[in-house]
């Protein structure tokens, strides 16, 4: 028995379930069905749950009974394997936590399973969510759907890919970098990096604490919205969370752009951009003007110092937030004559490469003598690119990027070299550096057939007026989404 | 103490030690009086089973964050002003980085840059006629505390109770001079931590610990010798040997033409001395960052001023009120102050209605009621009457309305019974009388009893007069008061 029901939104199945057309465990069961046919190409997940989402979704059916049944009741989605899931294993794609099963959830996962939400599984990433590609994750990468030798981009890949292949009606992710936003571009799917504060971080593997961020993956900008609302908020258990109240993100969806100043960097049209990112970026643009939207040249000036910037804010902070992993109470543990030879045997097979080069990069940064110049340096020029975004934001409603400088790359291609990876951010990091929203919508596709992302910037909580602007081009008439051919 | 067996040992190393001078700071690290830990909702009880007082977050699991427990902040504050420190307004928490099995995030969250206070200082009792001193204090922080290693034969095991305790680390300017003013000024610390109610301050329960930085360098010196870091004493008596130990071997190496070097020691309590650690054990970057989960800490102007006005009175000050309105001697007011439940006992003796003699009741306290806590071994509250009621009888005492003699005698039954004052002297009968009637009638029948011996008496036997008073004391069952008689029967026997 084949069904369809997996290429549903998550806004035709929440009104499906609620009329009781369909069930949460039909819909379940379609997902599961989806994941065994395309899994073995793709290899989105890192483990499915089936036995629990199909309990779930008998849950989920019960209570979608009741007239006042959650948004996300009896919805199947995926989950990033960074989020802390009671009972179930969390990796963060490493070798170090490959068996460690989490005593308690993280508060989103917590918020998503009061409302009757139903977990597929754990998706892949880059290990501790450190890459671009997926390719850093320890049990292999995930394949891009829309070509299986190419990458799905990183570090939130596996929930990228398992929305774009529908294994899933929507996904959760994190975007310390453009780990949501690059491989929703990769990926031609919506992603959104919300504002830094607005999600709680409590029960998500830190890599960079001042920087990571909680976001939602889905197929329209309204499934976004709809998932955003549902796990932001203030946290008791997450004293850098906001407190500001949540604004129904729905109803933002107005379709309406008129009079929207947007905002175009100039520094963001780079060389080595690819053609057709460029073009399709420019064709938007003409979109929004069309709808009403006004589009003003703007500068970010200090964009070419955020690579930089980042590659020590977050390596020093990665260098602390990793040395949990030592062995003693948790996750691997080598056999060793001394306690010294425990950490660093336990700590050399556990982590990959990257890791272990992120943490010495942040660990050098921090030493006695250095600190000044890389780490106080590095949050000098944080401050001066927030205060590039707010100023820009004087004269602008809205920026609009390209997500990333070219399409997906092939497997393999980057590998080699750190710093060709870390420029697939180029247009990403700056953000996270700013703590501000990003929403990535499809935009267009190469002559590969390989998928375009449009990136939407806001200022800080401006998380309604990006969603409502990527709403409003994704209902115009511009281009049409063409799921891959899987 | 140490010193005099020293120099008894070895004579000519005081005129050595008279040709140094020694320099020491001392880092104290007192948990705080919370029910709660720092950083997440666990207990810090102490004594409870390994590993039971604990969750994710003070076991350091993958995605856990911490949440700032605000009582820890007005403890903290509290400290900070009884120790006339700057309470900053913004202050920041820092990760320390490093290593080790009791530690589960491999770093602690404490205070580096910008701590909670700066400044201030403590002031060390002074002896008679002398002029009190001050100790300088750099700052006082805020930290968690790690958990703790158990060493087995074959295995080591980890209790993390303690991990995210709540500390204040006080960390000292290097002004103390002396192993005994070492001594004086933890035991000033201490005193005033209970007195705020800031922390037990319990040493032995880990309460309370000390690290010091030792140096030495020629009398008359400016320049800072150089030092070493001794830890691991875990009494006020240890400190004061580790130290005394500390000095003689820096000035040792020095007279033989050594130098000294910038080393951690560990003190060996079994041993007497001190031992260097291997410097792989305390070679550390700490690579300090702002703490990047936490808010900085904002403290505002009126939250201090809440504080200072519910602040308790501290030693110092109770001692100087009662040197100079009760005029106790300095022996009797430390032993008055030196425990915060031995001087809330008696400030609640002197509260009693009617009672105007201090002295005399702080004598009581130190003799009557100490030896009582004494001889149980209990702390006051458990082993000695209620303050109120031995105060009521004092007063009693002092209103002649019984006797000293008589005062013992219920002070003892209200110490078994439990009873109050009114009810015991009642009880047992030990009201005084002072009823000059009923005196004056008793040596009525005594002089009228005794003619012969009223004679002699008038005749100048002046030492008969102690013989009619016992006669009349012994008509009246004991309970007349001595003076009346004496007055009444010196009337008498006049006329």
């Amino acid at each position: 028995m084949t069904s369809d029901l997996h290429k549903l939104t998550v806004t035709e199945a929440r009104t499906r379930l609620r009329a009781r057309e369909i069930s949460a465990t039909e819909l379940t069961r379609a997902c599961l069905d989806r994941i065994a046919a395309v899994e073995p190409g793709l290899h989105a997940y890192l483990t499915v749950c089936e036995p629990e989402a199909l309990e779930q979704a008998r849950v989920a059916d019960r209570r979608l009974g009741a007239a006042d049944a959650p948004a996300l009741c009896g919805i199947p989605l995926a989950i990033k394997d960074i989020f802390a899931t009671r009972g179930v294993r969390t990796t963060c794609a490493s070798r170090i936590l490959a068996n460690f099963v989490p005593p308690f959830d993280a508060t989103v996962i917590a918020r998503l399973r009061d409302q009757g939400a139903v977990f597929l599984g754990k998706t892949n990433m880059d290990e501790f969510a450190m890459g671009s590609s997926t390719e850093n994750s320890a049990f292999g990468p995930t394949k891009n759907p829309y070509d299986l030798g190419r990458v799905a981009g990183g570090s939130s890949g596996g929930s990228a890919a398992a929305v774009s292949a529908d294994e899933c009606l929507a996904a959760l992710g994190t975007d310390t970098g453009g780990s949501i936003r690059e491989p929703a571009s990769f990926c031609g799917v919506v992603g959104i990096k919300p504002t830094y504060s607005r999600v709680s971080r409590y029960g998500v593997i830190a890599y960079a604490s001042s920087l990571d961020q909680v976001g939602p993956f889905a197929k329209t900008v309204r499934d976004a919205a709809i998932l955003l609302g549902a796990i932001a908020g203030v946290d008791p258990r997450d004293s850098t969370c906001s407190a500001r109240p949540v604004p129904d993100y729905e109803r933002a969806l107005t379709g309406d752009v008129t009079g929207m100043r947007i905002g175009v960097p100039k520094e963001f049209f780079v060389e080595g951009m690819e053609r057709e990112v460029e073009d399709a970026t420019r064709a938007a643009l003409k979109q929004f003007e069309a709808m009403g939207a006004r589009a003003v040249e703007i500068s970010l000036p200090h964009t070419e110092y955020a690579i930089g910037c980042y590659y020590l804010i977050a390596t020093a902070e990665a260098s602390a937030n990793l040395a949990r992993y030592d062995g003693i109470r948790y996750g691997l543990r080598a056999e060793a004559a001394t306690l010294g030879e425990l950490y660093s045997l336990t700590r050399a097979r556990g982590f990959g490469t990257e890791v272990k080069r992120r943490i010495m990069l942040g660990t050098f940064a921090l030493s006695s003598g250095y600190y000044d110049a890389y780490y106080l340096k590095a949050q000098k020029v944080r401050t001066l690119i927030r205060r590039d975004f707010a100023r820009a934001f004087e004269n602008c409603d809205l920026i609009v990027t390209p997500t990333a400088p070219t399409t997906a790359f092939k497997l393999g291609e980057k590998t080699a070299d750190p710093i060709q990876m870390y420029l697939s951010d180029i247009f990403t990091i700056s953000v996270n550096l700013a703590g501000l929203p990003g929403l990535v919508v499809p935009c267009g596709y190469d002559n590969l057939n390989l998928p375009i992302g449009l990136q939407i910037l806001g200022p800080h909580f401006g998380e309604e007026a990006i969603l409502r602007a990527g709403d409003a081009y994704e209902r115009s008439s511009a281009f049409k989404r063409r799921p891959p051919a899987l | 103490m140490i010193r005099c067996k020293q120099e008894e040992k070895n004579i000519t190393m005081t005129s050595v030690s008279e040709k140094y001078e020694a320099v020491i700071g001392l880092e104290v690290h007192t948990q705080l009086l919370t029910s709660s830990k720092i950083f997440c909702g666990c207990s810090t009880a102490f004594g409870a089973p390994p590993n039971h007082n604990v969750c994710p977050v003070c076991m350091g699991m993958p995605g856990v964050l911490p949440v700032f427990n605000r009582r820890v902040l007005d403890l903290a504050i509290r400290a900070g002003l009884a120790a006339h420190c700057e309470i900053s307004p913004h202050s920041i928490f820092a990760r320390k980085n490093y290593f080790y099995p009791d530690l589960p995030k491999g770093y602690q969250i404490s205070q580096y840059e910008l701590p909670l206070c700066n400044g201030g200082y403590i002031e060390l009792p002074a002896a008679d006629g002398e002029q009190p001193r001050r100790i300088r204090l750099t700052r006082i922080h805020l930290e968690e505390d790690a958990g703790k290693n158990l060493h087995g034969a074959d295995s080591s095991l980890v209790d993390f109770n303690r991990s995210g305790v709540p500390l204040l680390e006080i960390v000292s300017e290097p002004d103390i001079r002396s192993a005994e003013d070492a001594g004086a000024y933890l035991r000033e610390l201490r005193l005033m931590l209970r007195y705020l109610e800031v922390s037990a301050a319990n040493m032995e329960e880990g309460s309370f610990r000390c690290d010091a930085n030792v140096s030495v360098r020629l009398r008359g010196a400016t320049a800072l010798g150089v030092k070493t870091e001794v830890k691991n004493m875990n009494s006020f008596k240890n400190v004061e040997k580790a130290i005394s130990h500390e000095i003689e071997r820096q000035i040792g190496i020095l007279e033989s033409g050594g130098r000294v070097v910038q080393e951690t020691h560990l003190w060996d309590p079994d041993r007497e001395e001190t031992r260097p650690m291997r410097s792989k054990e305390f070679a550390h970057d700490y690579r300090y960052f702002p703490e990047p989960d936490l808010p900085p800490l904002k403290v505002s102007r009126e939250l201090v001023e809440e504080i200072r006005a519910a602040m308790p009175e501290l030693p110092s000050a109770r001692r100087a009120r009662y040197l100079r309105d009760f005029g106790l001697s300095q022996y009797e007011t430390d032993v008055l102050t030196n425990e915060r439940d031995v001087s809330d006992y008696f400030e609640e003796v002197i509260s009693a209605p009617g009672l105007s003699n201090r002295k005399s009741a702080a004598n009581w306290v130190m003799t009557e009621v100490l030896r009582v806590v004494r001889e149980s071994a209990k702390p006051i509250a458990e082993s000695a009457p209620k303050a109120t009621e031995v105060g009521s009888l004092l007063a009693m005492v002092e209103k002649a309305e019984i006797s000293l003699n008589a005062a013992k005698t219920a002070f003892a039954a209200m110490c078994t019974s439990g009873k109050g004052a009114s009810a015991t002297v009642a009880e047992l009968g030990l009201a005084q009388v002072s009823d000059e009637a009923a005196i004056a009638t008793a040596c009525d029948r005594v002089l009228a009893a005794n003619p012969d011996k009223v004679a002699d008496y008038r005749a100048g036997r002046d030492k008969l007069f102690g013989f009619f008073v016992g006669l009349v004391m012994k008509a009246m069952g004991g309970k007349a008061n001595p003076k009346v008689i004496n007055e009444i029967l010196k009337q008498k026997l006049a006329g």
